[in-house]
């Protein structure tokens, strides 16, 4: 009987809804060296929307020279304008993004601190505090627009640079992004090292300074961690997921590695747990299939893989 | 701390002056403090993750493969199977393969033996261990087995009555636990009811296999339920199919639940027959790297199995599909600049 109770513990504090913010147009698509598109870019964008997900990162406002795949963020944006029942936030680095995003129809954004003093050197040159300082910018620039904010923390498990990253230091960036007016603060595992362990220290912590429900999860699958990672969130409480459909997005520390999660795997994991997503993993993986043709490349999805492959005779599953 | 290697800082953190003493009294305790400390991996990948490779691997490059297996620190390694060339033609060799490897030392070497006379035949080559396997599903058994569930466990009972008499210890595999091909989802009691069955009939350890892998914690829990309410909890093990990714999680909730031993097969080795170019079996790699983060035991060297998995994988000309060994494999020494 105490594996009942110990049993019903490990399901019922996972949250009965969870939200998934698709990141594969942005976050996905960004690192691509073949330059897509941009109608392939809105197309995507259209079949995730279809799909019943509510929340679809479409670009980032960062500049050209860094990356050159989404120099045509103004353009997908004005092509999505009317596209009914999602949110499109992007990626503001800095105020002449953000300004750049506003003129361009942006109504949501996304600004993007690290945990690791080095790794926010080495790749958004510049120290936390300056990069806290200029989303700070961001921020107040954003709450005299009535346009919301979400903030990403990049290495909140571990740095490719110095390793482990202390909670307490994750919780820093969290409080800040919080009380700078951040309606959402994402925790990205950058390199994909986190273990549910690790996890659940670092979760610990920043549950200290920011509510549960203004929290969300952004795992890379690089060690096939994502879901594990992701589940013990779920228990922890964590109801908003952010994945990326096929899977696409690599990881630059790990050449040929793998790097986003999954949403179809998010999904079909959401499905067999019975919490609600409105997201129809059917139509998902028509998106998927889409832009998997497109790169010429097989789905990073391994539930949409099985789907797809599952022979006529194996019907009932 | 190396990444990958064992995390010693959760189990020790109570003796730590570095933790708070909230740390492990928070509300995230009770997710992780019924993990076991130590968890055995059996490693599954000499039989069935070769057995369906449809180039036959020679005998030496079998026999190297377990070698070095042998010297990662894993204590089971199931090196082949008693089942006849006529159905499964990879492991024709099985007497071959027994007979180089039984006398390796201090690693159990169990092997399949579907019937009686595969019984015989593993004892004739040296074998000290053996597996049978029913399914929790009727269809599955008799479309794979050509038997019911019912007449296999008949053939099952004089494979244990005879391992009995030599003291053969016995596992006994049931497939089928979270879905059938055929049948769609299976209920709990079908695969409490086999387990049951098996473990009466002596086998030492169930191995409760997601053939499919359609399994995941909302569909594992109750199942492992089921079982535990028949079989004592130490002599179950997982066995998850990565076929739709899932099998992380559902080992992760089965830690939680107090499983303690978990089949894994190295580089992720052995498809899935039922969804061609799926995958199957979950990586040992992986498993390994999880269980480090989550600082539980396994005595297993990660550096050295991934080497065993290079090895196979060479041999195959496929790269592996365990995420971890890709991942270790290609971090590149100037991890600096990302674009945003």
């Amino acid at each position: 009987m105490i594996y009942a109770q110990r049993s019903s513990q490990l399901l019922t504090s996972i949250p009965d809804y969870v939200k998934i913010v698709e990141v594969g147009a942005r976050d996905g698509l960004q690192n691509e060296k073949a330059i897509i598109p941009t109608n392939v870019k809105v197309e995507l964008i259209k079949l995730l929307v279809s799909s019943g997900l509510s929340v679809v990162e479409a670009t980032s406002f960062v500049s050209p020279k860094w990356v050159p795949q989404l120099a045509d963020a103004k353009d997908v944006l004005a092509a999505i304008q009317n596209v009914e029942g999602a949110r499109f936030p992007v990626l503001t680095p800095n105020l002449k993004g953000f300004e750049a995003a506003v003129a361009a129809g942006a109504k949501e954004v996304a600004v993007f601190p690290a945990a690791s003093e080095s790794f926010s050197k080495a790749n958004l040159n510049s120290s936390i505090e300056d990069n806290l300082a200029r989303c700070h910018d961001i921020a107040s620039a954003a709450r005299s627009l009535s346009i919301p904010v979400r903030g990403y923390i990049s290495c909140v498990v571990g740095c490719p640079l110095e390793g482990n990253i202390a909670p307490a230091k994750v919780a820093y960036v969290a409080k800040s992004l919080y009380e700078m007016g951040c309606s959402e603060i994402s925790l990205g595992d950058t390199i994909g090292v986190g273990t549910p362990g690790t996890v659940i220290s670092m979760l610990e912590a920043v549950l200290d300074v920011v509510p549960t429900d203004m929290l969300a999860v952004h795992f890379h699958d690089t060690y096939g961690q994502a879901l594990s990672n992701i589940l013990i969130s779920l228990q922890m409480g964590i109801s908003t997921v952010d994945s990326s459909v096929s899977g696409l997005g690599g990881c630059p520390y790990a050449k040929g590695a793998t790097g986003n999660v999954a949403t179809e795997d998010v999904v079909y994991m959401l499905n067999g747990l019975g919490v609600k997503t409105n997201v129809d993993l059917g139509k998902l993986m028509l998106a998927g299939d889409f832009i998997c043709k497109h790169l010429g490349r097989a789905s990073g999805s391994k539930a949409a893989t099985a789907l797809s492959k599952v022979t006529s005779h194996a019907s009932k599953l | 701390m190396k990444f990958g290697m064992i995390d010693d800082s959760i189990s020790d953190c109570q003796s730590s002056p570095k933790c708070h003493t909230k740390d492990m009294q928070g509300l995230a305790y009770k997710f992780l403090n019924s993990i076991p400390k130590f968890v055995k991996i059996v490693e599954v990948g000499p039989r069935d993750g070769l057995q369906n490779e449809k180039n036959i691997v020679p005998t030496s490059v079998k026999i190297e493969l377990i070698h070095r297996l042998a010297s990662t620190g894993l204590s089971v390694i199931e090196a082949t199977s008693f089942v006849s060339p006529k159905w499964v033609p990879q492991l024709a060799d099985a007497k071959d393969v027994m007979q180089a490897v039984h006398n390796l030392r201090g690693i159990r070497l169990p092997v399949l033996t579907p019937n009686l006379k595969g019984f015989e035949a593993a004892m004739a080559s040296g074998a000290r261990e053996v597996a049978i396997f029913a399914s929790a599903s009727e269809s599955f058994s008799k479309s794979n087995i050509n038997c019911s569930i019912e007449e296999s466990l008949i053939r099952f009972r004089a494979v244990t009555r005879a391992a009995k008499q030599l003291s053969i210890p016995v596992r006994g595999y049931v497939s089928c636990v979270a879905g059938c091909p055929v049948e769609g989802p299976i209920p709990p009691s079908k695969v409490a009811y086999v387990a049951k069955e098996l473990y009466d009939m002596g086998c030492f350890e169930i191995s409760l296999g997601d053939t499919i892998g359609v399994g995941t914690p909302g569909t594992v829990v109750p199942m492992l339920l089921a079982v535990m309410a028949v079989v004592p909890i130490d002599k179950i093990a997982v066995h998850f199919h990565d076929t739709y990714g899932q099998s992380l999680p559902n080992i992760l909730v089965s830690l939680q639940m107090g499983i303690s031993t978990v089949d894994s097969s190295v580089a992720g080795l052995g498809g899935c027959p039922y969804a061609k170019g799926a995958s199957g079996n979950v990586a040992t790699e992986d498993v390994v790297y999880m269980l480090n983060g989550l600082g539980v035991k396994t005595n297993v060297d990660l550096g050295k199995l991934m080497l065993a998995g290079d090895f196979i994988s060479n041999h195959l000309g496929r790269p592996s599909t365990s995420k971890t060994a890709i991942a270790l494999n290609r971090v590149t020494s100037n991890a600096s600049k990302i674009s945003y």
